[in-house]
């Protein structure tokens, strides 16, 4: 009797890996669906702050695309021991602080780790040759392979007959015949070919699924990361980086102002953790306080929270300071000139 | 009959309710609590889980339809705080 082969498929919500995926399954593979949650993935957290997105389906891609394909999928929560390969990457940077080839071999290490213990057979994911400028490269392919352990138990059927042949393809699990050698940056094979196979919903993440390649999320990491005095974070961290708009008026301390009802909420969420400021007079955002402020630096952040107030023009705004003394918090009220816009120096947004 | 009537008896298992508090977290993670915790529990026990992600109305019973658990009700409770609840019963883990 033939025995039935098991694969276990890194699913981003994309439409590479949702391809690679219906490839091995119309052989006739069980295939399960694996996603690993870094922390900086962009969908799911966005998607559910800000009160102008409520429009927007609230949709998981990595669980949506399983259920489209008839598949379980495991969602893996590696926080922890993800810090690793975003402080420390082995093989550097990109153009922001996106360790796309460490996060790569990092990944496939899990899947590696996964079908080991859960007696799968191989592992697919949806890479192509070519496809993206430091994770994707012909040179790089064998280093994901070599580095997370999976050596030819790693398929890759969009791109496999561009490659050497692997351990299911020489093993007849899978036929390697019927799989593909997409090559390059290019969209139209995949979309052909999703046309081919039925499949007309899929996403398109316009920029990328991890905020890490993002110039403008990348600066503030960096920039915590510089005033803390050591590259660490903390989930509340990169979290709170996603949220608002950020101001560092002196290397001591920023601001997190809520741009918005529902960044006010989320906020709100660690008002216990921070000393805030909430306009009173006027209605306005509230703004987080990150590190230890004297009384000038209170000054400072008060007025910029004027400014941010629907006050902005009055020529005093009132606002409540909820002053986090260790576990206990001090509220005092303060009258404010809010800050002119003039007087801002670009230099302290983030 | 009496050692029937012994084996009936030992496989019966009362089924137990279970809460789980996945509020002021965002998506995925109120899925990957819920995860973790279904495949600790038995057939038949029951969970409800507490949300303020909206986005968890929608993911919570798509990981639960992909993975054999019944969802007996999903709703918002509180529309001001966006707080939601969705009831599983675990199917076969």
């Amino acid at each position: 009797m033939k025995t039935q082969r098991k694969a276990i498929s890194l699913i981003s919500g994309g439409l590479d890996s949702m391809l690679a995926t219906k490839a091995i399954l119309d052989q006739g593979v069980h295939v399960e669906g694996i996603n690993f949650y870094t922390g900086f993935c962009v969908e799911g957290h966005t998607h559910a702050i800000r009160k102008k997105d409520k429009a927007k389906p609230k949709r998981n891609n990595a669980l949506w695309v399983a259920e489209q394909l008839g598949i379980k999928l495991h969602i893996i929560d590696i926080i922890e021991e993800y810090k690793d390969v975003v402080i420390n990457p082995k093989h550097g940077y990109g153009s922001n602080l996106n360790p796309c080839l460490d996060c790569k071999c990092f990944m496939v290490k899990k899947a590696h780790e996964w079908i080991q213990e859960n007696d799968f057979d191989f592992i697919i994911t949806g890479e192509v040759v070519g496809q993206r400028p430091m994770s994707q490269r012909r040179d790089t392919m064998p280093v994901i392979q070599r580095e997370s352990g999976a050596e030819d138990r790693l398929l890759r059927p969009l791109c496999a007959k561009i490659l050497p042949e692997t351990l299911p393809e020489r093993e007849g699990w899978v036929d390697r015949e019927q799989l593909f050698g997409f090559n390059g940056r290019g969209r139209k094979p995949q979309i052909a070919l999703a046309g081919k196979m039925g499949i007309e919903d899929y996403a398109q993440p316009a920029g990328g699924c991890c905020f890490l390649t993002d110039a403008a999320y990348s600066n503030k990491l960096a920039d915590l990361w510089t005033t803390r005095g050591e590259r660490d974070y903390e989930l509340d961290d990169i979290m709170l980086l996603k949220v608002g708009r950020h101001l560092r008026p002196r290397p001591h301390f920023k601001l997190i102002v809520g741009r918005e009802e529902g960044e006010n909420r989320f906020l709100e969420g660690y008002r216990k953790q921070f000393t805030h400021i909430i306009p009173i007079s006027h209605p306005g955002p509230l703004v987080l306080v990150d590190g230890n402020i004297n009384e000038e630096d209170l000054e400072i952040a008060a007025r910029l929270t004027a400014r941010f107030s629907q006050g902005k023009k009055a020529a005093s705004v009132r606002v409540e300071v909820h002053s986090k003394k260790g576990d206990t918090t001090e509220m005092t009220e303060m009258d404010v000139t809010p800050y002119r816009i003039e007087d801002i120096p670009t230099e302290w947004y983030l | 009959m009496n050692n029937k009537q012994a084996t009936t008896k030992s496989t019966v298992r009362k089924q137990t309710h279970h809460k789980l508090d996945a509020r002021n977290i965002l998506c995925p993670l109120p899925v990957i609590r819920t995860q973790n915790l279904v495949l600790t529990l038995p057939e038949g026990d029951t969970l409800d889980v507490s949300c303020t992600d909206p986005g968890a109305l929608c993911d919570i019973p798509a990981w639960c339809r992909i993975n054999g658990h019944e969802i007996v009700e999903a709703r918002i409770t509180d529309p001001d705080t966006n707080e939601v609840l969705i009831s599983i019963r675990v199917g076969k883990n």
